[in-house]
Order: structure tokens, then C-alpha cells, then sequence
């Protein structure tokens, strides 16, 4: 693979060689010492060092004479099933909104630290997100009520249900709002509120709405449903703006079937191809194999394009189209789908029914209903009307309700027409929230009832239709809250408390042993049944459909979008969202105007390393201020606006971090519509603006082969496509760079634990790093120390855009470096993520520089790091390869420096910290120590057992919640062992040698042999090139 | 408490010869007893099964049940003699399915222990034999067994560790006798040398001046080279000094705080020789060893001692619902893991290894420093205890490859920091 010199960079400012980026990247951190406001001018003298060290020896010596008495208090009544030091683990279930997953939660002495995927179920397949993993820690959030209020004023249950029960009687027409509700035993209790009060009208909504797809399929097929999509059957997916792995539907399952059409090996040597045409990049987009940068006015003319293309081979009747000045992926889609029919999809995230009428035609024409698509598994998240929505907004503002209930939602802040929302509830007599803080429409009504959060429920889900998923609380509740669907039943007048509901409903159909059922259903936390599909007959009425598309657009398009950390916003208090770099533009604690490189230069945007500009953004009447953000991959004539920002009422952590994007959205013929397509203005404000992004920290200095790819028609003929193989010379010729060593290396007899990434599977979505924040005890630093470079995450997820290799070569050879040809470059760049964090180097260039032996190497392989003796030299981080150490500035517990930090510095977050992991403090190193805590913890309970450790029962965090399962944490020593076996292990003369020709080391030439392998990335493209 | 003779395979071999000697003795006496009884279901007395069953029957039973003892329940010696093992299989699984339907031993029990029901326990047939030949090999070897080891109830770990330094003392004491000597001799020479050689007149002028010398103490004071060695002397001294001192800061050995209730050890682990494992649920399966909670102590003292005032304070905090603020005594820094189970469960340390002699105390003191250098020295000095241990078959068999010496815990990594520092 000689000919590839394809170049990777993270960022722009990198391609172009900016000059601040350049003068930064050299050095670990932009700033020497000192790190706190610089005293002025003549700075401390000699003589106030002495007399301050006096005293600090001192204080130090006084401070240690007087060892506090410390207290052990056991239980009163000690609890039979928890032992305190012994964690205990409960299968529930997370629903946020709309996000859903099935999950086992970790709970110390009683409380819970630590969400993993629930492997039984198939619903969410197991894995998670970062939205899950981080909720564990808005279970501790200080803002949540603490009790019922009535007109500002705290009250008892009692007296708060007295009162509803008599306004509810009066109100006359009430609106229930909520979310989409998919737990049958809430709907349940809300049919028995519904059936005590007549007036009660329940209407869902969704912050982004599905309702294009249900009237579609209504249409289409005569049932009003979101069908289940199984993309492990596909082998060619078309996605039309559907960021099925970022956020769209299911998309920790669809991670998970996605990444198994993508694995590689010598039984399967074939993989699906994906198409993605969109605007934004987004992390669909990054896995494409193909990506297009459409315009969302175009993406109707496509979809009507494509099937006219598929019917052309189908035989059926064309639709009327606008043509298209250049069909060749389009073509090459068609051809793609139609050759793999029955084993393909395409899907659509327009709200649009007429194209999704389409998408369904071109399914059906393709064979996808009776295998990629099942209509009978209906998802149930997504049933959200936005007629109806709309339609009460109006009608409240008209005064037509006398009552409104919102259940769990905050529609002032995520709907577009919340402002007005918030006018029409002056008008309602009677108003309520089951919120769990005050936050923008719950600080407006007079009844607060707050909800408990997940980990204090009781509830069942039906996320799909079938396939069931219980909650069962992990913690009782913090405050005086109480359990929606208890709150309903006892407006009802019913006073069976929810889990007597809930136990009941489901025990009433049990024959036999009910108890027993109970349990285990509990205990496993799902039961699913399977649905028979029925065959599916399309019968939509095409022409119209075709006639109804709108195609007009306009020079700037506006996509509002939905990031992967933030998403929506419901969770936009938590700091390990705040603080998750988005996978894509890397940016924290910020939403900002992603534009093309193109716009960028049009507006005469100058860019600095982290430096942008505020720009004025209109739509319609509406103008905000927000950054830009120049998006590699940006779609020509596009901008995009991230939601979840922008809060006002959410509490100390999110207020005030961006800007609310949800006014923005308009309603098409009652429709939600996230682009607009017409009015949008883009003028420079002229005003300097810094947006916190890690993408240029820890540079790898231009060093090759740190991503290794190649193409699958190569993979096929040789495994090793893509390989770097490099060589270093030595006296007898050139050899391997393991050949030589300074390093006498190191023996391992009982363990020997490594670590693949496939970079093939991961997609980029970042669950990983916050798991790894929530395992680990990682500090959040702030917006402002990101800025200065010093975020301590100990796993990052690396993002590298590269040129597709014939822009280059049309442009003649050798790189011509302009700017031209550098914007050309990043117009659709070439994508690839690849978690980074500790590679455990068996030759570990830190352990030699570390003057106090703080670092060093284990039996097991482990690169360790002893925090108490480290000293701060911080040589190790100079001499880390890969960058992957984190110096602790500042003590990021226990400071009021750093309140956004909750998880250490208030009395309830700290109860999220994992007790087995120390808390770090000023002027240590640390890093990713592969959960040696888990290692130990392993081990011991095989030790008890009198038996060696299982595969699979030691997992580091970051491999336990890929939902892609792209990381593979094991032990290297047992042959039998899945990381063995994908490394093809065998014993060598020097040790054991690894034989898959796909693994490789990052930065090999150094021979600091790291335990981590990563495993090529393979796109499914032509080779054009015919080399 | 532990049992100490169950665990001494590390230490005191003289006890364990006696010991061996003893149970040969007690397994001849009583086997024709105990092969009469075991006409029904065969009590195995395979080593392993033995094994299992202590294992199952100290993690599960010890919290109400004691081989010699009556605890909560019954004393179990002997126990496969008066009851056959379908019985036993019974009972432990659903006592109270037993006791109703109307097994007159069963109802004996039932009301001869305060109506107290035992927990079922979902044990597979085999588990529950396995504890009954457990018991049966207790029961045979306890009553000779356990005389010659009442006396000695302080740790082996003790005596073991005086040994080494008492020998260096003594082998000091003899090289500084020795010394002394010899400078007395020599002093004695060369006073004799003097007195000859001022005898004689003709003598060299510089010889001369030697043999007059006086010694001047005052100008020895003065001199440079004194002064020097005695300020060298007095700062090493207190330097010396100070950096011990340094290092006894938060090292808290011997720390014997007052608690809010007089509970004593010795009179609950010592005189009634109740299992620490009664009260210290966690320490066979947890990290923490626990402290017990109010519930524990009212399994007994609902009825025993009720009037006690100290005894009173426990139920007040019943009452009151208030936990009960003990002090704690060992204060490992956070920066340290440290699990009992690893010890306890895995290692098979006795308590008393790093409690001292906890049945012994009336008022609990730290008897170990806790510092690092005391946990890696015994990390240096103790064996793991592999056998029958499946996890460490492997690494024995690569240890006996290059080396006699048993294998030590530093042997398979027991002194990496990132054992106990994460």
C-alpha cells in the first residue's frame, strides 16, 4: 500500500497549516506556568517564598499532629441482600423522552454508580449510549424538586392531591401533554384518569418528531406505526439524512446490527455498503462508505430519482421527478440495492410523509418488507402527533383549555412553539407538571407533582410491540417525590400504590407460580414475545406522493439537528454530556452554526487554533447569535444548528451554554420540519468568539500510519491491505522494529491482559468515554480548561478526516498546497474514529523517565500508575507517544472553582463516585488503567471460587458499553479467549505473536509494543484507482 | 473467631504434629461409632468434599451455628450421628415444612430454640452432605484438639516475628562485651609499653615528647576536628530523630479511642468463643469486614445480659432509630485498597495476624502500624495458599520450575502497586 499517502488530519486548522495551531501543536499545553493570574510585574519576592513555606511546613506538621476522629457507622438494620464493600446489580430499564435501552445497573452500599447494557435484551442489544451512561449521575443532580409545590409554596401529597382532584373536576377541558408514552401500565393508569375525568385529552409529542414515517406507513400500508429496521440483514443501506447510529430511532441497536454486517474475518469476508446522502455530517454520514453532501431542498428529488431508478429494473411506473445534474452515486446506489435485493434498505429522516411514502415504495419494490423491515415490531417511542400538538397550542391560546397536565416534558423550552405555549398557559385555569425540576414550563404552572427519576421507578416498557422491559428502582427516592403513574391513579381516586399496579397487571394472567414469575422477570428485566408479521401489501397512492414534494430551495438551507452528547436537552444538566466532545466537530459546552469550508471563506472567516467568530443567524423574523463552526463535510449552501442548548431553567450546569435551536424549527401542513429551506441569512458579527474543542489537542505530529485502511475488494485478495509495514535498519540488514530492543521484556505467568479496537466497528458515538468518566471517577474541568487544553478524560475517541484519494491525484501528483485545493479537500473529507486511551506498552517509554518509579509495569501487563507517589514531573506525558496521560492541574474535588464538576464537589454527586477508584488530586498524572479495579475485582471472586477467571467476566468499562462491541477487552494468555482468537495467538520464539493480518500497533516503528491492537479500518468502495 | 488450628499450616509445626497425632487418635476412637451410623446415606470423607463443605459451611452457617457451641442454634457436633442425612437435606431446605408436619424432633427444637425459624437455604443435595461430612470431620476431631490449643491464645504471627530479633540482640550484646574487652586490653598494653619506655634515658626527642604527652582535654574540646564530630554527631542525631518522627505521623499503632458502648472482645470472641464471622458478616465474602449492626447483637442479647446498661444503649439506638457512631480504630488511607475477602476467604489469614489479640482486648486497640512497609512485608514472608485452589495450579507449577522455596505472594506479583493502589 505504498501509493496511499493519504493524509489525516483532525481539524482545518491542521490541513491549512494555520499558523496559531502550528505554534501550539509542538507543545503539550498553549500556556507555561504560572497557571493562575500572573502577579504583577515584580512577582514574589525571595523573602515571602521563605516566609510562606514557613508557614506551610508549619500548618502541614500542626495539621498532621491532630489525626481526626473518624467515624463507622453501620446500619441500624442492616438490609438482608446488601453487604456492604459487595456491589449488587439490578436489571432496569432507562427511558428519557424518547431514548430507551434496557440496562443492569451497579449499586454500591445502596446506591447506584454504574449503568452497563442489559444483554438480554434485543431491543437495545445490550450496548448503550452516552445519554444512558451519563444518566446515573442526573440522579444526583441538586436541581431536581425536592418535594410537591402548589403556587410556589412546598405542600404535603396529600393536601397536593386534594387539590388536583377538585381543579381537575372543574377544569373542564384538559390536556394531558407528555412524550411519547410507551409503558402500557402508565398509559394504563392514564386511561383510568382519563375515564374519571372526561375532559382529559392525552397528546404525545416528540422533540423530533416521527410523524412523516407514521402517516406514511399509514398510508402505505394502513397501520399508523415506526416499523423495527434490522440493518444486520442489509447489504446495502441508502440513508437519506437518517443518522441511524447517532440518534435516529434505535440507534444503539442499530450500532450494534450495523457494525455485524461490518465485521471481518476469514470465514466472512464480505461487508455491507452504506450510502449517506445528507447535509451535515453527521456520524451515519462519517461511516459511509459513500457520502454525498445534498442540500435538504434536494433529498426529495433524490428519493424520487432513486425510484425511479429501482422501478426502471423492477418494471414498475415511474414518478414524476425533477432531474438531477449528477446521478453517478445515485446510479451506483440503485444498482448496489437492486443487486442485493431483499438484503437492502433505505431509510429517510425527513418528516415528510410524501417522501417517506416513497422510501416505502422503494423498500417494497426491493423485497425489504418481508426482511429488513418488520412492520408487525412496531417502535413504540415515537408516536408523537405534531397536528395535534400544534392544534392545542392554538386552541389553548384561544382559551379553549381549562386544564393542562404535562407529564415529564418541557415543551416551552423543546417546542417551536413554545413561547407561545407559554402565553396560552396563563389563560388555563389549572396547570401541573410531574417535571423533575423547575425548569422552563414547569416554572409556570401552579401544581408541581414531581415524577421520581428512573432509578427510583417501578414501570414496564414496550419500547417494540412485544418485547417487554421492567424498571425497578435501584435507590429509594432522594426527595419527596413520587412516581408519575402513582400520581394518576390517585387523582383517580385509586389508592393501590404503582408497584401493586404494576405487580398486579402482570401477575393477573399468570397461571402457576406468580411469585416465581415475578422474580424473574425482574431479575432478567425483559420479556420478549415475537409478533408474526403478516405479509404487507404497499398500496399508497405514488403520484400523488410524487406530486406533493417540495424541491424548492434556496441559496442557505438551515438543518437543526440533534448532537450526541447534549441531544436533546432533557439531560443538558448533566457534565459529562456538557463535557463529551462531540464525536464529530469535537466541541464541548457549546452549540455553535457548522458551515462549510466554502461559506467560510465566502463570509471571510479567519480562524484561529480554537478561535472563531460570532455570526448573526436569521431565519424568518427570528435572528440569534451563536459561533460558526467551519464542518469539514458540510453540504454546499448548508448550515447547521445543533438542539439541546441554550437552557434557561435547567440549572447551574446547562444555563446559558448555547443557544436554543427549537424556535427555529417550522411546521410544514402540521408537519415538524427541522431545515429550512427558505429565508435563512448568514452575516459576520465581527465579534472574536472561542469554542472549546479538543480535535487539536495531543497531536500525533504529522506521524503516518497511525490509521491503517484500505479498500474490501483489496482486503479480499490479501488480508494484510492496508498494513503498514515498517521497518528500521539495523546492523544485519532491516528488520521488524520488535526485532531489536533495548528493553529486556517482561514475563507474564498468570495474566496477560490486551485490548483490540476494531476500527471497522466503532462508530464513533462515544458511549465509551463517558462510561469510562462514571467508572473511573473523571473529573469534568470546565469550558475554560478545555480551552487550555487540559480536559482529563482518559479515553478520547480520535476523529481524522482524510482526502479521498482522487481529488488528489486529479490535481496532479504532488500536493499543490492552496487553499483551493485544501477546501477542496475538506469539502467531503473521508472519515475515522479511533478511541485512544492507555495502550499498556510493554516497552513503556514512561515508566523509564519517571524519576520516582510512580509508573510502572505490572505481572499482568499493566502499565500502573501509583498516584501517591507521583511527584508531578509530568515527564512521562512528554514521553507518551500517544498522549494519553492527563496531568491534574487543580483539585478538581471539593473546589468551588469547579461547581460544574458535580460529581465531586456536592454532598449528593459525590454519590456517584465509584468507591473502589481513588479521587485524584492536584499535581498528579493519571490515565486509563484498564479498569484494574475490575481486573482485581475478577479475579478475586475467581480466586473464591477456586477457579481461573472466565472469559468475558473481566471487561474494561469502555468494551462492557460499545454498543458496537468494536472493543474487546481479555486476557492473553488463555488461548481460548476471544481476544486470542481474534488475534489468531501463537507462541512464538519471542513470546506469543499475533497472526491476524488486520492487527496492528499504532506508531509500531517505536517498538513500545502497547497491549492495545487495532484492527484496519476496511471501507466497501471501488477501487477506482485499478491499482 | 477462627479457629487457629484449622488454619496453622503456616506456622507452629510442634502444634501441628500434635495436632496430627491427635486426630489419628480421635479418628480411631470414634470410627466404628461412626461407621454403625452411616448405614443410610454414606457421609463422604473425601478431602475435598471436606473442603467444599467448610467453605459452604463458613460462609453460610457460622452466623447461627457453631460445631462445639450452642449459638442460635443447636451445636452441631455430632449432628449426622443423632439426625440421618435425608433428615438433615430436610431440614435445611424448608425447616418449617419439617417442624408442620408434626417430626416430633423437629418440634423439639422448634420450641427448645424460642420458636426461632432457620432460613431455607436452596442447597443442592450434594452441598448440604458435603457440610454434614464437614461437620463429621470436626465433630470427630474437635474435643482432643482443641485442649493443648486453649492455652495458647495469642497469634503464631507473634511469637514468630519476636524470634529473629532477639537472637540479634543477644548476638550484639556478646560483639559489644568482646570490644570493650579488647579495648581494656589494649589499654592496658599500652600503659605497660609507656611505663617501660620512660624508664629508659636515652630517648629520641620526638619519642620523648610522646611518652610525656599529657592529654589536654581542653585543647581536644577547642579543636576543630571535635567540635566538628560532635555537631555531626548531634545533627545526625536529630535528623534521625525527626525523619522517625516524620514517619510515625498517621501511623496510629496502639490507638485504643474510647467507644460509645464498653463492648468487649474478650468477652464475646475470647470467654464465649463466638465466631468473628457471627458478627463480621463481610469478612468472607466483602471488601469490609463490617461492623455488625444493632440487628446481629439482638439475636442474642434480646435475651442475655438485658439489663446491662451497656446493652441498654443498643436498644435505645433501636429505638431512637439513631445508628450507632463507633470510632473507627483502623483508618487505612483512601489511596489503599484493601480487601478482607482476599485475606480472609482466599488467603486464610487468621485474624490475629493483623488484629492482634483480639480475644484478649476488652477495649480494642490497633495492634498493627497499617503502614506499607508492614503490608509488603508480609506480602514478602507469607505463602500463598494455592492448595486446592484451581487459580493458582498454574503458577505453582511455574514457581517449582526454578525455585524450592514455597511460593510467596511477592512471587506472583504481590508487591505492584497497582494491587493495592488504583
Amino acid at each position: 500500500m505504498k501509493e496511499t499517502k493519504k493524509q489525516y488530519w483532525k481539524g482545518l486548522e491542521e490541513l491549512t497549516k494555520n499558523p496559531e495551531f502550528e505554534k501550539n501543536a509542538e507543545k503539550e499545553f498553549p500556556e507555561y506556568l504560572p497557571i493562575n493570574g500572573e502577579s504583577e510585574g515584580t512577582g514574589a519576592s525571595r523573602r515571602d517564598f521563605l516566609k510562606l513555606m514557613g508557614f506551610g511546613v508549619a500548618a502541614a506538621s500542626l495539621a498532621a499532629c491532630e489525626t481526626p476522629v473518624r467515624k463507622a457507622i453501620p446500619y441500624l438494620n442492616k438490609p438482608a441482600d446488601v453487604d456492604p464493600g459487595i456491589p449488587n446489580y439490578y436489571a432496569t430499564t432507562y427511558v428519557n423522552g424518547n431514548d430507551y435501552c434496557s440496562v443492569v445497573v451497579k449499586t454500591r452500599e445502596g446506591r447506584p454508580i454504574k449503568v452497563a447494557g442489559n444483554k438480554l435484551s434485543s431491543v437495545s442489544g445490550g450496548g448503550t449510549s452516552s445519554q444512558v451512561e451519563a444518566s446515573v449521575l442526573s440522579l444526583y443532580d441538586k436541581e431536581r424538586l425536592k418535594g410537591p409545590e402548589l403556587d410556589g409554596k412546598s405542600v404535603s401529597w396529600a393536601d397536593l392531591d386534594k387539590e388536583v382532584a377538585k381543579q381537575l373536576a372543574s377544569a373542564g377541558k384538559i390536556a394531558l401533554i407528555s412524550n411519547s408514552v410507551f409503558s402500557p401500565s402508565t398509559l394504563a393508569a392514564i386511561d383510568q384518569l382519563k375515564s374519571k375525568y372526561a375532559g382529559i385529552e392525552h397528546i404525545q409529542y416528540d422533540q423530533v418528531s416521527f410523524s412523516g414515517i407514521l402517516s406514511a406507513n399509514e398510508k402505505s400500508f394502513g397501520s399508523r406505526v415506526v416499523p423495527s429496521y434490522d440493518f444486520s440483514k442489509a447489504d446495502t443501506i441508502v440513508s437519506f439524512d437518517a443518522d441511524f447510529l447517532g440518534n435516529w430511532l434505535n440507534h444503539t441497536l442499530h450500532s450494534k446490527q450495523f457494525a455485524q454486517t461490518r465485521r471481518l474475518s476469514d470465514k466472512k469476508k464480505t461487508m455491507s455498503r452504506l450510502y449517506s446522502f445528507e447535509s451535515n455530517l453527521s456520524l451515519t454520514g462519517s461511516n459511509a462508505d459513500y457520502r454525498s453532501g445534498i442540500k435538504p431542498s434536494e433529498q426529495a428529488t433524490y428519493v424520487a430519482n432513486l425510484y425511479n431508478l429501482i422501478a426502471a429494473k423492477a418494471g414498475a411506473s415511474k414518478v414524476s421527478a425533477p432531474k438531477l445534474a449528477d446521478t453517478a452515486v445515485l446510479t451506483k446506489a440503485a444498482n448496489d440495492l437492486w443487486a442485493s435485493k431483499e438484503k437492502s434498505l433505505v431509510v429517510s429522516g425527513s418528516n415528510d410523509e410524501n417522501v417517506q411514502v416513497i422510501i416505502n415504495a422503494i423498500n417494497n419494490l426491493l423485497g425489504c418488507y418481508s426482511s429488513t423491515i418488520d412492520l408487525a415490531a412496531s417502535v413504540n417511542t415515537r408516536k408523537g402527533n405534531d397536528t395535534q400538538m400544534v392544534n392545542f397550542i392554538k386552541s389553548l391560546n384561544a382559551g379553549n383549555y381549562g386544564g393542562v397536565l404535562f407529564f415529564n416534558c418541557n415543551p416551552v423550552y423543546d417546542h417551536a412553539l413554545g413561547s407561545k405555549l407559554a402565553e396560552g398557559l396563563k389563560k388555563a385555569k389549572f396547570t401541573l407538571s410531574t417535571s423533575d425540576r423547575k425548569d422552563e414550563t414547569t416554572s409556570l404552572v401552579k401544581a408541581l407533582a414531581p415524577d421520581s427519576h428512573y432509578l427510583e421507578s417501578w414501570n414496564d416498557f414496550e419500547a417494540v410491540a412485544g418485547k417487554f422491559s421492567f424498571s425497578q428502582p435501584t435507590i429509594s427516592p432522594l426527595f419527596d417525590t413520587r412516581q408519575a403513574g402513582e400520581s394518576f391513579l390517585a387523582w383517580a381516586g385509586n389508592s393501590t400504590s404503582y408497584y401493586d399496579f404494576l405487580k398486579n397487571k402482570w401477575s393477573a394472567g399468570q397461571s402457576g407460580d406468580a411469585q416465581g414469575f415475578w422474580d424473574k422477570t425482574l431479575q432478567d428485566g425483559v420479556i420478549e414475545n415475537t409478533i408474526e408479521a403478516s405479509a404487507a401489501t404497499f398500496s399508497a397512492d405514488l403520484n400523488a406522493a410524487a406530486k406533493g414534494l417540495s424541491t424548492t430551495g434556496s441559496d442557505i438551507e438551515l438543518v437543526v439537528y440533534e448532537n450526541y452528547s447534549v441531544g436533546n436537552g432533557t439531560q443538558a444538566n448533566n457534565p459529562w454530556l456538557q463535557e463529551m466532545p462531540d464525536p464529530i466537530t469535537k466541541a464541548v459546552w457549546d452549540n455553535y452554526l457548522t458551515i462549510s469550508p466554502a461559506m467560510a471563506n465566502e463570509l471571510g472567516l479567519e480562524l484561529g487554533d480554537m478561535k472563531t467568530q460570532l455570526v448573526t443567524l436569521t431565519v424568518g423574523n427570528q435572528t440569534v447569535k451563536l459561533p460558526a463552526l467551519v464542518q469539514p463535510g458540510q453540504a454546499k449552501g448548508t448550515v447547521g444548528v445543533a438542539i439541546g442548548f441554550g437552557r434557561t431553567k435547567a440549572g447551574k450546569v446547562a444555563n446559558g451554554v448555547g443557544v436554543n435551536a427549537y424556535p427555529l424549527i417550522s411546521y410544514k401542513s402540521g408537519a415538524q420540519n427541522l431545515n429550512v429551506t427558505s429565508g435563512v441569512k448568514v452575516e459576520m458579527s465581527g465579534e472574536e468568539y472561542r469554542i472549546a474543542q479538543t480535535q487539536t489537542h495531543q497531536t500525533y505530529m504529522g506521524r503516518e500510519n497511525v490509521i491503517q485502511e484500505s479498500i474490501l475488494s483489496k482486503y479480499q485478495k490479501d488480508a494484510s491491505a492496508g498494513r503498514s509495514q515498517p521497518m528500521i535498519s539495523t546492523y544485519s540488514g532491516k528488520e521488524k522494529p520488535g526485532a531489536i530492543s533495548l528493553w529486556s521484556g517482561h514475563e507474564y505467568p498468570n495474566h496477560h491482559w490486551g485490548m483490540t479496537i476494531d476500527l471497522n466497528s466503532c462508530t464513533g458515538c462515544g458511549a465509551c468515554t463517558v462510561s469510562c468518566q462514571a467508572e473511573n471517577n473523571v473529573p469534568v474541568v470546565g469550558k475554560e480548561e478545555v480551552l487550555n487544553r487540559r480536559e482529563m478524560t482518559w479515553l478520547r475517541i480520535d476523529r481524522y478526516y482524510s482526502f479521498d484519494e482522487e481529488i488528489v491525484d486529479s490535481k496532479g501528483g504532488a500536493l499543490a498546497k492552496n487553499a483551493a485545493m485544501e477546501v477542496a479537500a475538506a469539502e467531503n473529507p473521508e472519515v475515522t474514529f479511533q478511541p485512544m486511551m492507555c495502550q499498556q506498552c510493554n516497552n513503556a517509554p514512561c515508566e523509564t523517565v519517571c524519576p520516582v518509579a510512580a509508573t510502572n509495569h505490572s505481572t499482568e501487563g499493566l502499565n500502573q500508575m501509583a498516584y501517591n507517589r507521583c511527584i508531578g514531573t509530568r515527564y512521562c506525558a512528554n514521553n507518551c507517544p500517544y498522549k494519553v496521560r492527563r496531568f491534574n492541574w487543580f483539585k478538581y474535588h471539593d473546589n468551588d472553582q469547579f461547581a460544574e464538576n458535580t460529581s465531586m464537589n456536592n454532598d449528593l454527586g459525590k454519590m456517584v463516585l465509584n468507591p473502589d477508584v481513588t479521587v485524584r488530586s492536584r499535581g498528579v498524572m493519571e490515565k486509563c488503567s484498564f479498569c484494574v479495579q475490575r481486573i482485581q475485582a475478577g479475579k478475586l471472586g475467581a480466586k473464591m471460587e477456586g477457579r481461573r477467571p472466565v472469559d468475558g467476566e473481566i471487561t474494561s468499562a469502555c468494551a462492557a458499553s460499545c454498543p458496537s462491541e468494536a472493543i474487546v477487552f481479555g486476557d492473553m494468555k488463555d488461548p481460548n479467549s476471544r481476544i486470542s482468537q481474534m488475534l489468531k495467538l501463537e507462541e512464538g520464539e519471542n513470546g506469543p505473536e499475533v497472526k491476524e493480518p488486520r492487527a496492528y500497533h499504532v506508531l509500531e516503528e517505536l517498538s513500545v509494543k502497547p497491549n492495545v491492537w487495532y484492527f484496519t479500518k476496511i471501507r466497501n468502495k471501488e477501487n477506482e484507482k485499478q491499482g | 473467631m477462627l479457629k487457629k488450628y484449622s488454619y496453622n499450616s503456616n506456622k507452629g509445626s510442634s502444634l501441628k504434629g500434635l495436632l496430627f497425632l491427635s486426630l489419628i487418635f480421635s479418628v480411631l476412637l470414634t470410627q466404628n461409632v461412626a461407621m454403625a451410623q452411616d448405614a443410610g446415606t454414606t457421609i463422604p470423607s473425601d478431602e475435598a468434599v471436606i473442603s467444599s463443605g467448610e467453605k459452604l459451611f463458613k460462609a453460610n452457617c457460622t452466623v447461627c451455628h457453631a460445631v462445639n457451641e450452642k449459638v442460635v442454634g443447636p451445636a452441631l457436633k455430632d449432628v449426622h450421628k443423632r439426625r440421618d442425612v435425608a433428615w438433615i437435606t430436610a431440614f435445611v431446605k424448608n425447616s418449617q415444612k419439617v417442624i408442620s408436619s408434626g417430626d416430633p424432633y423437629a418440634v423439639k427444637l422448634y420450641e427448645e430454640f424460642n420458636k426461632t425459624q432457620m432460613t431455607s437455604f436452596d442447597f443442592a443435595d450434594e452441598e448440604i452432605l458435603s457440610i454434614v461430612a464437614y461437620l463429621k470431620a470436626e465433630s470427630e476431631k474437635e474435643p482432643v484438639a482443641a485442649a493443648p490449643v486453649a492455652g495458647d491464645t495469642t497469634g503464631g504471627a507473634v511469637a514468630t516475628e519476636q524470634e529473629p530479633s532477639g537472637m540479634v540482640n543477644i548476638l550484639m550484646i556478646v560483639i559489644l562485651i568482646i570490644l570493650v574487652l579488647i579495648l581494656v586490653v589494649l589499654a592496658m598494653i599500652i600503659s605497660v609499653l609507656k611505663k617501660y619506655l620512660s624508664q629508659k634515658d636515652e630517648l629520641a626527642e620526638e619519642d620523648k615528647e610522646i611518652v610525656n604527652q599529657t592529654f589536654d582535654v581542653v585543647a581536644l574540646v577547642k579543636s576543630n576536628a571535635f567540635l566538628g564530630l560532635v555537631a555531626f554527631i548531634f545533627t545526625a542525631i536529630v535528623l534521625k530523630s525527626v525523619i522517625d518522627g516524620l514517619f510515625t505521623i498517621g501511623v496510629q499503632q496502639g490507638y485504643e479511642p474510647t467507644q460509645p458502648i464498653a463492648f468487649s472482645h474478650k468477652i464475646h470472641a475470647g470467654d464465649n468463643q463466638i465466631d468473628c464471622n457471627y458478627c463480621h458478616t463481610g469478612v468472607r465474602k466483602s471488601k469490609n469486614a463490617n461492623i455488625p449492626s444493632p440487628n446481629i447483637c439482638m439475636n442474642c442479647h434480646s435475651a442475655i445480659k438485658t439489663e446491662s446498661p451497656e446493652i441498654q444503649k443498643i436498644y435505645a439506638a433501636v429505638e431512637n432509630n439513631q445508628p450507632i457512631e463507633w470510632v473507627r480504630i483502623h483508618n487505612l488511607p483512601d489511596l489503599a485498597y484493601f480487601n478482607h475477602s482476599q485475606h480472609v476467604a482466599v488467603g486464610e489469614i487468621e485474624c490475629q495476624t493483623c488484629h492482634g489479640p483480639i480475644e484478649e482486648m476488652d477495649v480494642v486497640y490497633q495492634y498493627a502500624p497499617l503502614t506499607m512497609g508492614w503490608c509488603i512485608n508480609c506480602h514478602r514472608e507469607t505463602d500463598v495458599n494455592a492448595k486446592g485452589n484451581e487459580y493458582y495450579d498454574n503458577l505453582v507449577e511455574l514457581h517449582a520450575e526454578h525455585s524450592k522455596e514455597p511460593m510467596k505472594v511477592e512471587d506472583i506479583g504481590g508487591l505492584e502497586c497497582a494491587k493495592c493502589h488504583y
